[in-house]
């Protein structure tokens, strides 16, 4: 195949992946609203009892329609899940096409410019996401995976979109590829981890009004409790941290050092990698820290997340400086 | 920084960690040494470090755009000045962003060196004694065998196999792993420490210049051949610079020529030769953007191009005034390059020129312009000066600005004089004054010549911390107990573990462990 057909494969394959990854979303979207049925039937069989005079262990035909909706309802659940995450594979396996023909297309590593790189980055995320999904049981990060790809995709297919080029002189370097697959990497592992934090913030909020007597809702029955949670958020982030460190601050400042003769020079996204890097120690050091763990650490999480996503987008559309793609 | 630290402090009785003991000098400063070297602190100080960093990429910073910065004091009469007193236009200098990473650094000391020396003595500790309600720890499990026997023997065998350092007790053993975490802590701050003094050798004994030179000419290198030098502290001079020397033979740049990318930069080649010392043997080079060429310890980069119209000059009584290649700067992506041409010595009135060159030269609504950054279509639109002869100052000029105030300008049938030309035409100024001829035009190429020498240093302090990071993420700290106890006549083996990391959780270790005494034992 010539260039040519690889960018126009790669310019179906990407979109049809994001159409994909959005129905995989509102698979995700139907499981996470399975649960609200059980509550209704809950609450419903529980005046029953109530008017019967609180008999519920020895009156087990009246338990029992709740149960069997329950039961139902988390088969639907499950349903929905196993569809949403057979999706997510379909989709990533185009997405990953779609990857490759542009590299190939281009002839060169496919994170050349904002598009590229969208592209790139986004496949990272359900690199990791699935790559963890069986090990670690992350079916209930599926809606905000899906959401976060189907949202970096669909942005990059009708705002960053550039035919396949060459590169500017300071891009022709292997470093391209060791420099910013470890920032590709590092980016998804945090894209996972800041969800997880969002999960984690509601979940241990749902537990502790669990704790003063309120109904868990529904939709979150189905998620971890909130301290497992915690614990894929933290491996995640010690998974991403040590090649963020190296990617921003190893691999960035030689490669730098060779485009531009200096190994750091505060360009805007240089302190923004930085300030992303120093807000994820300090996360790593609030979980050591007595009055820090818990939802403190995961809002540091949440705010490494928010800088990481400002540098990645923020700073190539607000401000200026070295790291600017031709052409977006 | 130190949950050890803090340990001890909430350890250390009544006294909160807050409160300022009623001590005298020494107790204040130990409490003010205390508290910035507890985690606390160091988290804020890591949170003031990100938050005071980012300034710097808002407004414009003096070292890396200087024209930004007064356009902006120009644009801002009220702000600028009170953004200049805080030394927003220069952040990273600033005596308030360094008061904070020296803090940081201060904490960090004094927060891994006691550690340290807590972690030396620990390296030698033995696992310690079971304690004595085992069933409390988060890992228990128990199981009944007939008789004692070697259960303890088998057990420090299954728990040194799995790499646990293990210490007998009477009728228990002790075990204990994942000494490596305190280890990669305390590396990673370590080789932060390190990676910082990398740093500021670089800066401090490094010194870095840029120079533009002309195709077809040369550079040898010392202070006075640079337009802009900046030296190391520590820097002495001239002394200090490799007395290298470098012709540029030719370059050669690349443009993307059509699609929405047009214009863009797609390579560029600089040719060089270059002697390592005035007696050695010329060598060439072939200078590329990620590609400099390293000479006896400096680094030589190739950092920008443009163009040098080559002009001659005549003046009103018939001599050559000027000639050669005058470096004019590129002005935008396509290179409309503005530049001047200065004549001193033309007689009887001196001559002066300023204006563009166009690569690509197409008249456009506001005049001349250039439309593509390569030489498809090059031509020079210039506009002249005249004077009277100045007696020489001996003050240092711009290269690339005319001074005005002693000059007036040519005028033609009551307009400003103005002409253009393409390479080898002349054309004859205003009232006899003289000629000028474009003879052509060479490129010229901005080198940068540097040495930052610490930067190995650095790295190695970087990759150093990464290691020692992974250690303290990845190793998983533990501990195992196993005891044979006497209940009521049934012997019954407890195995329990506690989980030191923060993190990890136990899994399955322990019914793993338990598994394996049970069938080693054959119950």
């Amino acid at each position: 195949m010539n260039p040519s057909t690889l960018a126009s494969l790669s310019n179906l394959l990407i979109p049809t992946a994001t159409i994909i990854y959005g129905l995989a979303m509102l698979a995700h979207a139907v499981e996470w609203a399975s649960g609200l049925r059980v509550v209704k039937k809950d609450a419903e069989a529980k005046v029953l009892v109530a008017a019967d005079g609180g008999e519920v262990p020895d009156v087990p035909a009246d338990a029992a329609p709740a149960d069997a909706v329950a039961d139902e309802s988390s088969v639907r659940g499950d349903q929905a899940s196993r569809i949403g995450i057979l999706l997510t594979v379909l989709a990533f396996a185009l997405h990953a096409g779609g990857v490759l023909t542009r590299g190939l297309a281009a002839g060169r590593v496919p994170w050349g410019n904002m598009y590229e790189f969208s592209i790139t980055a986004s496949l990272a995320v359900a690199i990791v996401y699935l790559a963890l999904l069986k090990r670690q049981r992350l079916q209930w990060l599926g809606l905000g995976v899906t959401f976060v790809i189907t949202a970096a995709l669909g942005i990059a297919v009708l705002a960053f979109y550039v035919p396949a080029g060459d590169l500017l002189p300071a891009l022709h370097s292997y470093w391209l590829v060791i420099h910013v697959s470890a920032a590709a990497i590092a980016g998804g592992g945090f894209t996972l981890g800041g969800l997880a934090s969002v999960l984690y913030l509601i979940k241990s909020r749902a537990e502790a009004r669990a704790v003063d007597g309120k109904p868990m809702p529904a939709a979150l029955r189905r998620v971890p409790s909130a301290e497992s949670i915690d614990a894929v958020a933290y491996k995640v982030h010690a998974f991403s941290f040590p090649i963020w460190t190296f990617g921003v601050l190893v691999a960035g400042p030689i490669w730098a050092y060779y485009a531009w003769g200096r190994a750091w020079g505060w360009d805007p996204k240089e302190v923004w990698s930085l300030v992303t890097w120093v807000v994820y120690a300090a996360y790593l050091h609030a979980r050591a820290t007595a009055g820090w763990r818990g939802r403190r650490a995961a809002w540091v999480a949440i705010a490494g997340w928010v800088v990481f996503l400002f540098n990645f987008v923020g700073v190539n559309l607000l401000l200026s400086g070295f790291h600017a793609y031709s052409g977006l | 920084m130190s949950e050890v630290k803090d340990r001890i402090a909430a350890a250390s009785g009544p006294e909160e960690p807050g409160t300022p003991p009623a001590l005298g000098l020494i107790g204040w400063l130990r409490w003010m040494w205390r508290q910035l070297t507890s985690m606390k602190t160091a988290l804020v100080l890591l949170f003031l470090l990100a938050l005071g960093a980012v300034p710097g990429s808002l407004i414009p910073q003096t070292p890396i755009d200087p024209i930004k910065v007064s356009d902006f004091l120009a644009a801002h009469p009220k702000l600028g000045p009170l953004y200049d007193k805080l030394g927003l236009f220069d952040v990273y200098k600033s005596a308030w962003f360094s008061a904070i990473y020296l803090l940081l650094f201060i904490s960090l000391i004094g927060c891994v060196v006691p550690r340290l020396s807590v972690y030396l003595k620990g390296l030698r500790a033995r696992p310690p004694k079971p304690p004595r309600n085992l069933n409390r720890l988060p890992g228990y499990e128990r199981f009944e065998i007939p008789e004692a026997g070697d259960v303890l023997e088998v057990a420090t065998r299954e728990l040194r196999k799995r790499r646990f350092r293990v210490q007998a007790y009477d009728g228990a053993v002790g075990a204990e792993r994942g000494y490596l975490r305190e280890a990669g802590n305390l590396l990673f701050h370590f080789s932060l420490i390190l990676a910082l003094v990398g740093v500021a050798w670089g800066s401090l004994f490094g010194y870095r210049g840029t120079v533009l030179v002309v195709v077809g000419n040369g550079f040898s290198n010392s202070v006075a051949q640079y337009d802009d030098f900046t030296p190391g502290r520590a820097f002495s001079g001239d002394d200090d610079l490799p007395p290298f020397s470098l012709t540029v033979k030719d370059f050669q740049a690349k443009f993307q020529e059509d699609g929405p990318q047009k214009g863009a930069a797609r390579e560029f080649k600089a040719q060089l030769t270059y002697q390592e010392t005035p007696d050695a043997p010329e060598k060439p080079y072939l200078l590329e953007v990620n590609h400099p060429l390293r000479v006896d310890g400096s680094d030589v980069f190739l950092l920008g191009h443009g163009y040098a119209p080559r002009v001659t000059v005549r003046d009103g009584q018939g001599n050559v005034a000027f000639s050669g290649p005058a470096p004019f700067l590129p002005q935008d992506a396509n290179f409309s390059s503005f530049g001047v041409i200065k004549a001193p010595d033309a007689r009887p009135a001196t001559l002066g020129f300023e204006g563009f060159f166009l690569p690509t030269a197409v008249i456009g609504q506001q005049g001349p312009v250039s439309m593509f950054p390569d030489d498809l279509n090059p031509a020079l639109v210039m506009t002249g000066y005249y004077g009277r002869p100045q007696p020489e100052t001996g003050k240092p000029e711009s290269v690339y600005q005319l001074d005005k105030t002693k000059l007036t300008q040519f005028t033609q049938n009551g307009d400003k004089w103005r002409f253009q030309l393409a390479p080898g035409q002349s054309v004859p100024l205003p009232d006899k004054a003289g000629s000028l001829t474009f003879d052509g035009y060479s490129r010229w190429v901005k080198l940068q010549i540097s040495d930052t020498p610490g930067k190995n240093l650095a790295l190695g302090g970087i990759l150093l911390a990464i290691l020692g990071l992974m250690g303290s993420l990845f190793v998983h700290p533990r501990r195992t107990w196993v005891r044979v106890r006497d209940e009521d006549g049934r012997t019954v083996v407890e195995v329990a573990g506690l989980d030191r990391g923060l993190e990890r959780g136990l899994g399955d270790e322990i019914g793993a462990i338990v598994k394996s005494l049970k069938k080693q034992e054959q119950v």
